[in-house]
């Protein structure tokens, strides 16, 4: 579940513009968001908040229940390993190959050996890369490495999945069964957040909306999911 | 705990931050063996200045040196015998004297002759008797005893060389203390090298570290990464840097051998010859502190690794 109440964000330590303000929503846990808005808007700003990269300049935030104004350091990184995170740019680590770069999350988590294998060689298999396992990111195309960041978001089954543009790169093909990952994910309980600027998909894949303009929350939250996109929100623009 | 598990279950050289490229092999052992090659010469002053200490106090310290002029005199105050006879009556007979040995005429002119040269046996100078005389641990009251000896001897001396000894210990205390003053510099140096080599690694893996850390690394594992390389790193150099000041070392015990308590080398009385005599020449405490010095030098490359990354780390969220 989240919760943002009256949530300003500012970067420079506080020092900088407000990127973000009086944000107040909820995603109920399991639930499906798009994340909407032009560029600018404050989408990816959005996501590292709710990644936990950075921390709100002032209201309240609740991330999967916990008060995230009011929880020390030390509980973050925890609190970080039940939320994935598909980056717009990948951040992949350069050194490491597609299946270590899959595998870093269960490692990172403490994770035996064998099941790091078995649950990486399956991940890696579905989004269609097992012939690359050994490839380095700079030898795979910007599909595969999309690819391979969706793979490492979601080895770790995480309890709330974000997505910066997460078909960017992909073909129509892929891009469809990346939304079927995400859906079923949902289906088990999974909440997600997806910012994206595909209308087709959102049309093709209608669920509630949260739609940003120049940091401030413009539209969304009370649209019914399975309901066309479009039709719920007349003043998306893409 | 998790944490540690993981650590167990990575393959071995796993480098997920790529500290491999990012602290370098090769400038940070140099530097850190330079500060142990630098440590280990200050850590053999150190024991070297505490060796010669105890043996100036051993040898000397309960050592008096009696002088009687006109020595061949009939004795005073009803002494019998000359007064070189009487001093050693007397110093024979006074508690806490050990043991009293007149100098002979032959050990009195090799005493004068690196001042007189060859004609202090001939110039039939005035020379008074000098008793050698070795006390037990209290020592015999030398106000009396000079009392008792001026009485039969007017004019003899009572050398006490307790404050020869005090002062030469005070100046091995402050070798000591300038050997230690040097090893806690080293050590800061060494320090200081691995805090800036890992501020250097930290700023060019940045990126993979907010990675991992976004991934939901703690703060524990990554600084554990830095400082598993740092370490081995440290380690490796500072075993370099001790194992190339031991030939030094022992050179420096060579020449020191004849100062100290070690006659070993200056005598030869090694079993098989002079190799085994060098080592055997260096104090036990130099063989226990040259192993350690990689340990501890290791040990602070952890420290100084952990904390600069764990410091660094504050500024993510």
């Amino acid at each position: 579940m989240i919760r943002c109440e009256g949530v300003g964000l500012r970067y420079d330590h506080g020092d900088g513009p407000e990127v973000l303000r009086d944000l107040g929503f909820t995603v109920p846990e399991g639930g499906f968001r798009w994340l909407l808005g032009p560029s600018g808007a404050g989408k990816t700003s959005l996501l590292r908040l709710l990644h936990l990269a950075v921390r709100p300049s002032r209201g309240r935030l609740l991330l999967l229940g916990v008060d995230i104004s009011a929880t020390g350091r030390a509980a973050l990184p925890y609190l970080r390993r039940r939320i994935g995170m598909v980056f717009q740019d990948f951040q992949l680590l350069p050194h490491l190959s597609a299946f270590h770069n899959v595998a870093l999350p269960l490692r990172i988590a403490g994770r035996p050996e064998g099941q790091i294998r078995a649950d990486v060689a399956e991940m890696l298999r579905w989004v269609g890369l097992w012939r690359k396992v050994q490839a380095l990111p700079a030898e795979l195309s910007g599909g595969e490495q999309q690819r391979v960041a969706i793979a490492r978001a979601v080895i770790n089954r995480p309890t709330l999945l974000l997505a910066d543009e997460p078909t960017g790169n992909l073909d129509d093909t892929q891009a469809e069964r990346l939304m079927q990952l995400l859906q079923e994910m949902n289906r088990l309980g999974t909440t997600v957040v997806v910012a994206t600027h595909n209308d087709g998909l959102v049309s093709r894949h209608p669920a509630p909306l949260l739609r940003l303009a120049n940091g401030r929350l413009v539209g969304g939250g009370s649209v019914r999911p399975r309901e066309p996109a479009r039709a719920l929100d007349p003043l998306h623009h893409g | 705990m998790a944490d540690r598990r993981a650590a167990r279950l990575r393959p071995a050289g796993f480098d997920d931050l790529g500290l491999q490229r990012a602290l370098s092999d090769r400038l940070l052992p140099l530097l850190v063996g330079a500060m142990t090659f630098l440590a280990a010469l200050a850590c053999s002053g150190f024991f070297a200045a505490a060796t010669l200490a105890r043996h100036w106090q051993e040898g000397a310290a309960n050592s008096l040196t009696v002088q009687v002029p006109r020595a061949g005199d009939p004795a005073l105050a009803g002494h019998a015998g000359t007064r070189r006879d009487a001093a050693l009556a007397i110093l024979g007979d006074t508690p806490g004297i050990i043991s009293v040995r007149a100098l002979t005429d032959g050990e009195l002119s090799d005493l004068l002759r690196p001042w007189l040269g060859r004609s202090a046996e001939t110039l039939s100078l005035p020379l008074p008797a000098v008793v050698a005389v070795h006390a037990s641990g209290a020592g015999p009251d030398l106000g009396k005893l000079a009392a008792r000896l001026a009485a039969a001897a007017p004019g003899t001396l009572v050398e006490q060389h307790e404050a020869w000894v005090r002062r030469l210990s005070l100046m091995a205390l402050s070798l000591q203390a300038c050997a230690g003053l040097m090893l806690f510099v080293v050590a800061m140096v060494a320090a200081l090298v691995v805090i800036l080599a890992t501020r250097a690694g930290l700023a060019a893996r940045r990126q993979a570290i907010e990675i991992v850390h976004g991934l939901g690394a703690t703060g524990g594992y990554i600084a554990g990464r830095f400082a598993r390389r740092a370490t081995w790193l440290a380690a490796f150099g500072a075993g370099l840097g001790a194992a190339l000041s031991l030939p030094v070392l022992l050179g420096l015990a060579g020449l020191a051998a004849p100062f100290a308590q070690s006659r070993i080398i200056a005598e030869g009385e090694a079993p098989g010859g002079l190799p085994w005599a060098a080592l055997a020449a260096l104090p036990s405490e130099l063989w226990l502190a040259l192993p350690a010095l990689p340990a501890a030098v290791a040990a602070l490359g952890w420290l100084a690794a952990q904390a600069t990354v764990r410091l660094w780390l504050r500024r993510l969220p």
